[in-house]
């Protein structure tokens, strides 16, 4: 045995003699870090960098048997699931390793944030830690479109339809980002560059600044409240910190990141085996429109806000906002790169996360149940309930049959089953009288389009009657109070002369 | 050659030290003479490869803006869809069209669909498939004479004029003809708002008699799937 082990000595020190890495590499691992930065909240960056390895080793997998051709790129991802063995788990790690690091990153964003940890000197980790944000929803975007399935194409008319509002250059900046006149083969060789060469390439190379800026500048020391963070002493004060209280970074303080790196990684097995490989979706045929197309998750806020915005502003915010938010993020750190770090002193931030964190939250819901899209089969799917059928007239029940065939109930539930665009109408005649649902059915309104054109007289007359008759739990039917007065005669001026 | 023999046989690598520093210090003195001309020659280099960088640029810029700054007019052309029999009076029905440009790889994704409004006799609508709020494809329904949007329910009436919903315009509507008893539109590229369906000034521009130039646009195009027509 210490034959083997002289051996092994042996052998390193072959390679360390030419390579000469080693020992700078177990010096820098070892290097002291102050004993308050060993924590559980500074584990995310790690973790990011494991799960982008993770990514990159399952994407040259994954490269081996991918086709990346509009017209195989949809059948070589059903061979990977079906006839290559373990190729659906292989889809799965990658498709669950994009989820997991969008999250991670956002989070390790958060925690910086409101650890005051982009302050001096660490603005430019930031600044760079911003584009790498930037990058990795570059890579779930184009990671969406190369499984080339019905929402990926027209993921690319939805992406390529908000390029051309661009003013002056929207049209040639749909034509490079679709690189010819329609989505086909070269939309997806574009983004299988992006993808697998362009982005990745830039968010290596960027990963590398930002971990080296961490060892040169140290890991932000933990915020206490009342430490200032000034120019001119910061570093002293961190010096001395690192050297009274320093620690080895391996493996004093690493055990945490390496717990949590091996716990992510379980986590995204985990989903990777319950939940399996995301899609793909139908064929990227345009030819089928039998489809509601939506994004990938960590976009789904994005689709929400579309579906949200008044059609005058959505030009001007989809532009604008970006600039301002990616700007606002590039030059907090010049902005505000000193003073107070800790999160109790900071209640803006505290504000700004918690607002943003909610706007996200809640159009992601919204996102994944779309109340704005009208449900396509709804008309003939969800049957009229027979509770609201007992007791009506002829016409009445006629109305309620016009009422499936003119399909309004892809946007109006009625007993709970329905589209979610226009109100429900279980209770429409006890806050409209006959005459508003009249005027409101023909000519529209309020996001309602008129059905004038598509009902005649009679079908408009049953339609409303049994309209008027959908109450709710028996409310008092909605009444307009100036025609019960035109009813008994002129307005008596005895009710006025007290005035 | 077994790997043994790959290596070199001693390990006489590392060089020393002290030799290096020796070495440096009995610098050769017109070693330093000739500075100024090695840094002129430097600079000089640089500026080759500067100029290379420059040749280089200009067909790389040209290949990656190749497909930006082609135009409209010229992808599109005229797409048979069918003869008139194809679509009664009062009806809107879905076609599909082989793009006029595509490539063998594109498969399915060269088959684009639009819908087809006939008016009566000669008088037709041809919709863009594409919702003009992000490009989803939009369904007629024929009872509730309404094309939906499924991705943010953008609504448009019978004529393609907007009804309700984020869309704010109508519907994209390709140019048509009705000659020799078939219905025809140009088509070629994605409408979008910055290029909507229809051409500015007529794709084929043709002195002559109105039959002339009719039978001149009309003749049977070649549908193969790599012949840019």
């Amino acid at each position: 045995m210490p034959d083997l082990k002289q051996r092994s000595l042996e052998v390193y020190n072959w390679f360390e003699a030419r390579l000469g890495l080693g020992a700078p590499l177990i010096e820098t691992a070892e290097h002291e870090v102050p004993a308050n930065t060993a924590s559980w909240w500074y584990v995310f960056g790690s973790a990011a960098t494991v799960i982008l390895i993770l990514q990159i080793l399952t994407g040259v997998l994954l490269a081996l048997v991918y086709a990346p051709t509009a017209s195989n790129a949809w059948n070589s991802l059903q061979f990977l699931d079906h006839n290559v063995k373990l190729g659906w788990f292989l889809r799965a790690m990658h498709g669950w390793g994009s989820d997991f690091m969008v999250a991670i990153v956002l989070i390790h964003m958060v925690q910086v944030f409101l650890f005051g940890a982009y302050k001096f000197p660490r603005e430019l980790t930031w600044i760079i830690g911003v584009f790498l944000l930037l990058l990795t929803l570059g890579m779930a975007f184009t990671g969406q479109v190369l499984r080339f399935d019905q929402d990926a194409y027209w993921g690319l008319g939805i992406g390529a339809s908000i390029l051309s509002r661009v003013p002056l250059i929207g049209g040639p900046l749909v034509g490079l980002m679709l690189g010819g006149p329609i989505i086909a083969g070269n939309t997806l060789s574009r983004f299988f560059a992006l993808h697998v060469f362009v982005i990745p390439g830039m968010l290596l190379g960027l990963v590398g600044l930002h971990v080296w800026m961490v060892l040169r500048l140290g890991i932000n020391d933990w915020p206490m409240p009342g430490r200032l963070v000034k120019k001119s002493t910061y570093q002293r004060e961190y010096h001395e910190l690192e050297k009274k209280t320093g620690i080895p970074f391996v493996p004093d303080a690493a055990w945490k990141d390496a717990a949590f790196a091996a716990a992510i990684m379980l986590a995204v097995i985990a989903c990777a085996l319950w939940f399996g490989p995301f899609g793909p979706s139908g064929q990227p045929d345009p030819t089928i429109i039998e489809t509601a197309p939506k994004p990938d998750y960590f976009f789904l806020w994005l689709y929400a806000v579309l579906a949200y915005l008044p059609p005058a502003l959505e030009t001007p915010v989809l532009f604008i906002m970006p600039v301002l938010g990616i700007g606002a993020m590039i030059l907090l750190p010049l902005l505000s790169g000193e003073g107070e770090k800790h999160v109790s002193r900071r209640p803006a931030a505290v504000l700004i996360v918690s607002v943003l964190a909610v706007s996200l939250g809640v159009f992601t819901h919204l996102g994944t149940y779309t109340p704005w899209s009208p449900i396509m089969n709804a008309w003939t799917s969800d049957p009229i309930p027979v509770a609201y059928l007992h007791n009506r007239t002829p016409l009445e029940r006629e109305g309620a049959l016009v009422l499936q065939n003119k399909q309004c109930r892809n946007c109006h539930s009625i007993g709970g089953e329905g589209g979610l665009r226009g109100p429900a109408l279980d209770a429409v005649a006890g806050h409209m009288t006959e005459d508003q649902i009249i005027r409101q059915v023909l000519q529209g309104g309020g996001n309602m389009p008129a059905y004038g054109n598509a009902l005649n007289p009679s079908e408009t007359t049953a339609l409303v009657k049994f309209l008027t008759t959908l109450r709710g739990n028996d409310l008092q039917p909605a009444i307009d109070a100036s025609r019960h007065l035109a009813l008994n005669g002129e307005a008596t001026p005895a009710t006025t002369s007290g005035h | 050659m077994t790997p043994s023999e790959q290596l070199p046989t001693t390990d006489h690598t590392r060089t020393d030290p002290a030799v290096e520093t020796a070495a440096e210090t009995t610098k050769d003195p017109s070693i330093a003479a000739g500075h100024s001309r090695r840094v002129f020659l430097f600079k000089l280099a640089l500026a080759v490869n500067g100029l290379v960088g420059v040749v280089l640029a200009i067909p790389i810029v040209g290949y990656l803006l190749g497909p930006a700054l082609k135009k409209t007019s010229g992808e599109n052309s005229w797409i048979n869809l069918g003869p008139l029999s194809d679509f009664p009076e009062g009806e809107t029905r879905l076609v599909n069209y082989r793009n006029p440009i595509t490539n063998e790889w594109d498969g399915q994704t060269g088959d684009i669909p639009c819908w087809v409004r006939r008016v009566s006799g000669d008088t037709f609508q041809v919709f863009a498939i594409n919702c003009a709020h992000l490009g989803c494809p939009v369904r007629w329904f024929a009872q509730s004479k309404l094309f939906l949007c499924p991705c943010h329910g953008g609504a448009y009436y019978a004529d393609g004029s907007r009804a309700s919903g984020p869309p704010e315009r109508g519907l994209f509507e390709y140019d048509h003809k009705v000659s020799n008893g078939t219905l025809m539109i140009s088509a070629g590229r994605m409408p979008t708002l910055a290029n909507e369906a229809k051409t500015v000034t007529p794709l084929t521009q043709i002195n002559g008699s109105p039959a002339a130039r009719l039978n001149a646009i009309d003749q049977p195009q070649p549908r193969c799937s790599s012949c840019q027509t």
